[in-house]
């Protein structure tokens, strides 16, 4: 089998699959031509990631890192969600096939994406360097470094 | 299971299974060896290389057995590029679609100095005669199209190109991978001067092929080591195999006509209603087209999803996104008719054969269009589309 039984449960049943209209923050990382995007939503209040929605244009990987990235940063502190390495996410789905790595680091881009968009939202001041582009050739330079 | 890729491989047929017991029990002397054992073991291989040539209305001196198709598309090749490297020539034309046993050993080529000219394909999937007459020079050696495309299934024009070529003194080879035993092919009447074919895709077993090389066309040794085939393919002949691939190939050619007619009618209700699915393409002509072959598009959602999904229903099917090759971009036939990138992700191809029926037919009838409302469902890019936010391309 390609993925672990982890992944392929994220994928067949993901979790917080949606769209979150009153969305306090919304990141969109990745490409179409590159055959993933990921939309990430989350609703904040006093600090804390209190609902998280996503919606993903991908392959296996990509619905399953989503959406374990989701379970992952619910409930937790802002501080704690920018924590989230892609690293983490791969662990938390027992392992990604190297070629497919790049879903996990999408997934936490678009965690990004969405806290940068509720601090831009809300005036509040971060180190904008922490924040990659996410698009898609950012993204696939993991593959390459993992395939070498 | 409802197995729907018989374009990447088959079921090995009861008749070709029962052909090749014999070979691997009691007949399992080496062709080669001069006693009883050897030479039972001979006729066997003679008589399976007469049925080969048979069935495409060649020479049994003209067939020689390879491992396959790629093995058969390298060879073709090579030898053709030596032979006109002799005569100083080194512009090769292919089409822009071709399976990637020709596609990178002709980037082999590049790099060794020839030239390679790639032939449009336009929307339908087909090559124009007209672009090949334009394309061919005096320094062109080999032009190699395929005869139906792996992907789309679509039916190359070979006979009016080999003719073309041959007006040039041009060597002409088809890859007929998709094509042998499929639908009906006639070395004499295409006129071409090389074919390669493999077992595998019409219930042969896998690890066998043939290249057809018309008497007098130069041919190369692509390996050294023994005097099988004719001195050209040293290694010893898998008889059991080759025994196998023509006892196939005779049965396919036997039941075409009846076959198609079920497959066409198989294939011709899948794009009817799954044409129905709003923002889809059928990918090629639908015409000029192999019986088995449905290829179509979705907008919105990555094929490697809609797989794994079908996997679920116990379908198995295949697709040209990126995902499911490893690559970034997705299938090199689907960009080559013009799809745009994030269509070509969301292709499905499914590919028919005999052992099909309709009621499997019914079923995936009714589990595509749930799959594809699933995925459209969590997809931002179909969030935007209907939205209107981003423009809708098919």
């Amino acid at each position: 089998m390609l993925y672990s039984e982890k992944v392929m449960d994220h994928f067949r049943n993901p979790r917080n699959v949606g769209e979150m209209p009153d969305a306090d923050g919304i990141g969109e990382v990745g490409n179409a031509k590159c055959g993933d995007i990921m939309r990430m939503y989350i609703k904040v209040k006093d600090n804390i990631i209190t609902d998280v929605k996503f919606m993903t244009f991908g392959c296996a990987s990509a619905i399953a890192t989503s959406s374990i990235a989701t379970e992952m940063i619910k409930g937790q502190p802002i501080d704690k969600a920018l924590e989230l390495s892609n690293q983490a996410v791969v662990e938390a789905l027992g392992g990604l096939p190297t070629h497919k790595i790049h879903c996990s680091v999408l997934a936490e881009e678009a965690v990004k994406a969405a806290v940068k968009d509720y601090y831009d939202k809300h005036n509040i001041k971060y180190d904008q360097k922490l924040y990659c582009a996410g698009d898609c050739p950012c993204v696939h330079e993991y593959d390459k470094k993992n395939s070498d | 299971m409802i197995y729907l890729d018989n374009a990447g491989t088959t079921k090995v047929s009861a008749k070709a299974k029962e052909a090749m017991l014999p070979l691997l029990d009691e007949v399992y002397g080496n062709a080669s060896s001069l006693h009883t054992a050897g030479q039972e073991a001979k006729t066997y291989l003679e008589e399976a290389r007469s049925t080969m040539a048979k069935c495409l209305n060649a020479e049994a001196g003209e067939i020689f057995f390879t491992s396959g198709g790629t093995e058969s598309d390298n060879w073709a090749i090579e030898t053709a590029c030596r032979y006109g490297k002799m005569r100083g020539k080194t512009h090769i034309i292919t089409s822009a679609f071709e399976h990637h046993a020709v596609l990178h050993t002709l980037e082999e080529k590049e790099k060794q100095g020839f030239t390679v000219t790639y032939l449009p394909v336009y929307k339908e999937g087909i090559v124009h005669v007209a672009d090949l007459k334009k394309a061919i020079t005096d320094n062109t050696c080999l032009v190699t199209i395929m005869l139906a495309n792996n992907e789309i299934g679509t039916i190359q024009p070979i006979k009016e190109m080999a003719k073309v070529c041959h007006e040039r003194g041009v060597i002409f080879h088809t890859d007929a991978v998709q094509a042998v035993g499929h639908i009906g092919v006639d070395v004499k009447d295409l006129g071409v001067d090389m074919l390669s074919l493999s077992g595998h895709k019409f219930h042969g077993p896998k690890g066998v092929g043939a290249l057809y090389v018309k008497k007098g066309v130069p041919l190369f040794n692509l390996m050294q080591g023994g005097a099988q085939e004719k001195n050209k393919r040293p290694g010893t002949e898998n008889v059991a195999g080759i025994v196998a691939m023509a006892t196939a190939l005779n049965e396919s050619l036997g039941e075409m006509e009846k076959v198609n007619k079920r497959l066409i009618s198989m294939r011709d209700k899948l794009f009817d209603k799954l044409s129905t699915i709003p923002h889809s393409v059928i990918n090629g002509s639908k015409s000029q087209r192999l019986p088995g072959n449905f290829n179509m598009s979705f907008e919105g959602i990555e094929g490697e999803s809609l797989l794994l999904l079908l996997d679920d229903y116990g379908i198995c099917a295949s697709s040209g996104s990126a995902c499911t090759s490893g690559s970034l971009d997705p299938s090199h036939v689907l960009l080559a008719i013009g799809l745009p990138h994030e269509v070509a992700h969301g292709s499905l191809r499914l590919t028919l054969s005999k052992y099909n029926t309709m009621e499997e037919i019914n079923k995936v009838i009714s589990a595509v269009p749930k799959v594809v409302s699933h995925l459209r469902k969590m997809s931002p890019v179909w969030d935007e589309l209907e939205k209107g936010e981003r423009k809708h391309v098919i």
